[in-house]
């Protein structure tokens, strides 16, 4: 990580103004955004969005050929290209042939892309931004925070400062003065501009439409009142069909701000005439700079499904804590990373890819149905097959692909009886590395792992058998978490066998980007668990669960090791998450939880990878209340905890601030206990409260079932 | 589809009105113009856009009826009127959406620099959504082809919601069930 981005980010999640309008920004937009979709099938019509903009992913040749002849034949002057410098020269040749002095815009994420203002500005055009946002950060030399928000770092007196040196006169911070100050200001820039650039929200290949929507109405006057219109589209804003622009309208207001609809939207389709009945010098301009290469590479071209909402960044719990700058110039956020990435370049994206937590929230809301994560874990793997890892990482993998000497070292760092964060290596290793962070303390290595005390462990001989996958944190760290599954299994007449080859599911390589060590890890355990013949491979952990259910198999594709993924496959098919093995036990009769208790409040937080990636949310919740608990439900229940792996001992800046809120959130409950079903949630959580001298318990959902069976 | 239009209209701060026949509507309009304070002057006077509303209505008595009511429009002209007047041909219930071939600038003119815009729709051109809009609109012959959904708005300043940046800060509908309709 380079000095300069520390520095950013320390300097972002310092200023108050914009962590605290991103944090109350994202907390409204949750419930709004919840709202505007009332009454929609989100899935249904995000499944509709995501065929129609694959489809032009697919076919973006076709459909900009398609586009420029139907556009052409309308009247508009249509220009392809696959190079931002050529959109340059195009746009200032246009303004020579025709004296412009003067240019208005309307928002357009394209024209920042290509750094269209500054290019034209030093040609000695006046370039003048109309949407309020970005006439704002133009005035202030800025660059957006946010893609829909431009602006959102600002506050009111930071504005009314700019306005009143702007128009030479004291303004006070009345926010529908500023607004009015900026509509009076910017109305003769419209009348006298000779020019109007806009971007395009969608183009439309069989008419030949460009598609505009704005709240305040200026891509209206710039589109009407110069008599030259140039529009900047990059081609993955096509679509095939006239009747998809509804599909995709349905959906880009409402997730963008939680509006049904934009105020304005505009669709046109070639020169109108203008106020002198002249007719418009209609010009649009296809721009590729290396979206098509995109579109070829079978992991990314689903980032070209995005529309732009931005919901992804409302979402996103570290975004509302470091805001848009610290991304870069242009597209911020989990999309932009990836944008980031390709239309810059691979290694740009080499600070900020390291800023997700792979907490998923985004994926969630996203109408392009765009793994952002996903995508995200594809460019470190590049940047590190590129760049190789660096050397203490690497030393790190070769010891964590070694179970013996791995597990050798975890037990050396117990017998010493020191938590994870002393002894030079054991502080390095992935899961458990440590520069202790502010505002938790972390647990110490037990004294006697997991592995071992299962030996010890009687229990019946029983015909249907479990597979246990502990995870490095239940072996190493709560091995009682361990004890307590076996418990809860063995009354419902499942024994626990436990393949003491197994190992670290790889989940801290793979977040790393070290993909051929994940592959390792995975080989080892395929071995491990399907070595005896078993009905399920249970897991308490749900980052591991992840691993044996899904990332196995991704991690062999990427690589192209196929002759392992039908092994994969059949580890994935027996594997489940405690919760949901659990509720399917009790609910069949074969597990019964003490009648009639009354265990008083208890909250529950989500795991990431359990609520988003396995969709179970409901089961622990449900089981939890037959014990006998009152399930009360804490403000942004699943919220990141800002633990991920090792995320929170590299960035303790941002997963410190994350943390804070998850446990204000639990507090706020009033419940004396919180329950979850991720022993790294725990660490992070117990951790977090234990600091604070606050009286509650954490436990994990397996411990607390445990201590309500019926005999 | 009215009643459902009025209410997502008026969640986005326009104001809905309606009225049976053509007579009404524009004694309505005339009203709502004088107590705002219609006036020859800038900022104050009015520009109505060509419209079938204004079909056999003799223009030259309503200017008289009511000073600061223009009838040709230009963009000077818009620049400084307070308010513009414009038929819209349909109206998307679910969205409170109105909708315009606005290939004609002066359609837009009038819609986009006044400070207030009234429209005027035929109660016929409501439409269930945005999809059935669609079908009925072909770009091969609509240029422009513009959506309304309230008045201008922003909220870039703090995230406050605030009315009237660029385009009108008012949006006064009017349904005239007796115009005939595009649909
Ligand atoms: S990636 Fe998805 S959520 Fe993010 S801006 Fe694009 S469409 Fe919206
Ligand atoms: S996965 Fe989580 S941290 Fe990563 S970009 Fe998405 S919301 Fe942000």
């Amino acid at each position: 990580m380079s000095n300069e981005f520390k520095e950013s980010i320390h300097k972002a999640v310092n200023n108050a103004n914009l962590t605290g309008a991103l944090g109350k920004f994202s907390e409204a937009y949750k419930v709004n955004r919840a709202k505007a979709y009332e009454g929609i099938d989100f899935e249904e019509l995000r499944g509709r969005i995501a065929e129609l903009k694959s489809y032009a992913a697919s076919h973006l040749d076709e459909l900009s050929e398609l586009f420029a002849r139907n556009a052409t034949e309308r009247g508009a002057k249509v220009f392809r290209t696959s190079d931002p410098a050529k959109v340059r020269e195009y746009i200032l040749k246009v303004a020579q042939d025709n004296n412009v002095k003067t240019v208005v815009k309307s928002k357009s994420m394209a024209t920042e892309e290509i750094h269209l203002n500054q290019y034209l500005e030093k040609a000695g055009i006046i370039v003048g931004e109309t949407d309020l946002g970005e006439w704002i950060i133009q005035l202030a030399g800025q660059t957006p925070s946010h893609m829909v928000m431009p602006a959102i770092h600002m506050t009111k007196e930071e504005v009314s400062d700019l306005f009143s040196k702007e128009i030479d006169e004291r303004l006070t911070s009345d926010i529908p003065r500023l607004v009015k100050v900026a509509r009076d200001r910017l109305r003769p820039s419209f009348l006298q501009a000779d020019m109007g650039i806009s971007g395009g929200n969608i183009a439309v290949a069989e008419t030949g439409s460009i598609v505009l929507m704005t709240n305040e109405g200026n891509a209206r006057l710039v589109t009407s009142l110069p008599k030259i219109h140039i529009a900047l589209v990059g081609i993955e804003k096509l679509i095939e069909k006239y009747a998809d622009v509804a599909t995709i309208l349905k959906a880009l207001p409402r997730s963008a701000t939680a509006q049904l609809l934009t105020s304005y939207v505009s669709i046109i389709t070639g020169p109108t005439p203008n106020p002198d009945g002249s007719m418009k010098d209609l010009h649009i301009i296809l721009m590729d700079n290396r979206r098509s290469e995109m579109a070829a590479d079978p992991k990314f071209k689903q980032a070209l499904q995005c529309i732009r909402c931005a919901s992804c960044l409302n979402v996103c719990p570290v975004f509302r804590l470091v805001g848009g700058h610290v991304f870069g110039q242009v597209y911020t956020g989990g999309i932009g990373t990836i944008l980031t990435a390709w239309f810059d370049e691979l290694k740009k994206s080499e600070d900020i890819q390291g800023l997700c937590i792979q907490c998923g929230a985004c994926k969630d809301v996203c109408p392009g149905k765009i793994d952002i994560p996903d995508l995200i874990m594809e460019i470190r793997r590049r940047l590190v097959k590129e760049q190789g890892l660096p050397l203490l990482q690497k030393t790190i993998y070769s010891v964590v692909n070694n179970r013996h000497l791995f597990h050798g070292i975890l037990r050396a760092a117990s017998i010493a009886g020191k938590p994870f964060t002393s002894g030079k290596f054991v502080r390095h290793l992935p899961m458990f590395l440590a520069d202790l962070t502010d505002g938790r303390s972390l647990p110490a290595i037990a004294s006697e792992p997991f592995r071992d005390r299962f030996k010890k462990i009687k229990q019946p001989k029983l015909m249907e058998k479990a597979a246990f996958y502990a995870g490095c944190l239940i072996d190493f760290a709560y091995p009682e978490m361990g004890e307590a599954l076996v418990k809860v299994l063995n009354k419902a007449g499942i024994e626990v066998v436990f393949p003491q080859d197994q190992t670290c599911c790889g989940a801290p390589a793979r977040y790393n980007g070290a993909y051929e060590v994940a592959a390792g890890n995975a080989i080892d355990n395929i071995k491990a668990l399907l070595a005896e013949e078993v009905k399920y491979v249970i897991s308490a952990c749900p980052t591991c669960t992840v691993a044996l259910d899904h990332e196995f198999i991704s991690t062999f594709e990427s690589l192209e090791q196929t002759e392992w993924i039908p092994k994969a496959k059949e580890l994935a098919a027996k594997t489940v998450d405690f919760s949901t093995l659990v509720k399917k036990l009790v609910d069949e009769g074969r597990l019964s939880l003490k009648d009639g208790q009354k265990l008083g409040k208890i909250t529950y937080h989500d795991s990431c990878h359990l609520k988003r990636t396995l969709k179970v949310s409901e089961q622990p919740r449900e089981l939890l209340g037959k014990a006998g608990y009152e399930v009360t439900e804490m403000f942004e229940c699943d919220m990141c905890c800002g633990m991920g792996g090792s995320y929170s001992m590299k960035l303790p800046e941002i997963s410190g601030p994350i943390l804070k809120r998850k446990l204000h959130n639990i507090r706020e409950t009033g419940a004396p206990l919180v329950a979850m079903d991720c022993p790294g949630c725990v660490m992070q959580i117990r951790g977090g409260l234990d600091q604070d001298g606050a009286d509650i318990k954490v436990r994990h959902t397996v411990e607390l079932l445990a201590e309500q069976l019926k005999d | 589809m009215y009643d459902q239009f009025k209410t997502r209209a008026e969640g986005v701060s326009a104001e809905v009105h309606r009225f049976d026949t053509k007579n009404v509507a524009l004694d309505f309009i005339h009203r709502f113009l004088k107590e705002e304070g219609i006036a020859d002057s800038e900022n104050a006077y009015a520009l109505w856009a060509d419209c079938p509303f204004l079909e056999g209505i003799d223009r030259k008595a309503l200017q008289n009826e009511t000073a600061g009511l223009k009838f040709e429009v230009s963009r000077e002209l818009a620049d400084k009127a307070r308010f513009g007047i414009s038929q819209m041909q349909w109206a998307l219930a679910d969205t409170g959406t109105l909708a315009q071939d606005s290939s004609a600038i002066e359609q837009r003119l009038v819609s986009s620099l006044p400070t207030i815009h009234i429209a005027l729709v035929p109660t016929s051109g409501l439409l269930p959504d945005m999809p059935t809009l669609l079908t009925k609109t072909n770009p091969n012959d609509c240029g422009y082809l513009a959506m309304i959904t309230g008045p201008s708005r922003t909220a870039d300043i703090e995230r406050v919601l605030t009315i009237g940046v660029h385009g009108p800060d008012r949006l006064i509908i009017v349904f005239v069930d007796e115009l005939g309709g595009a649909s």
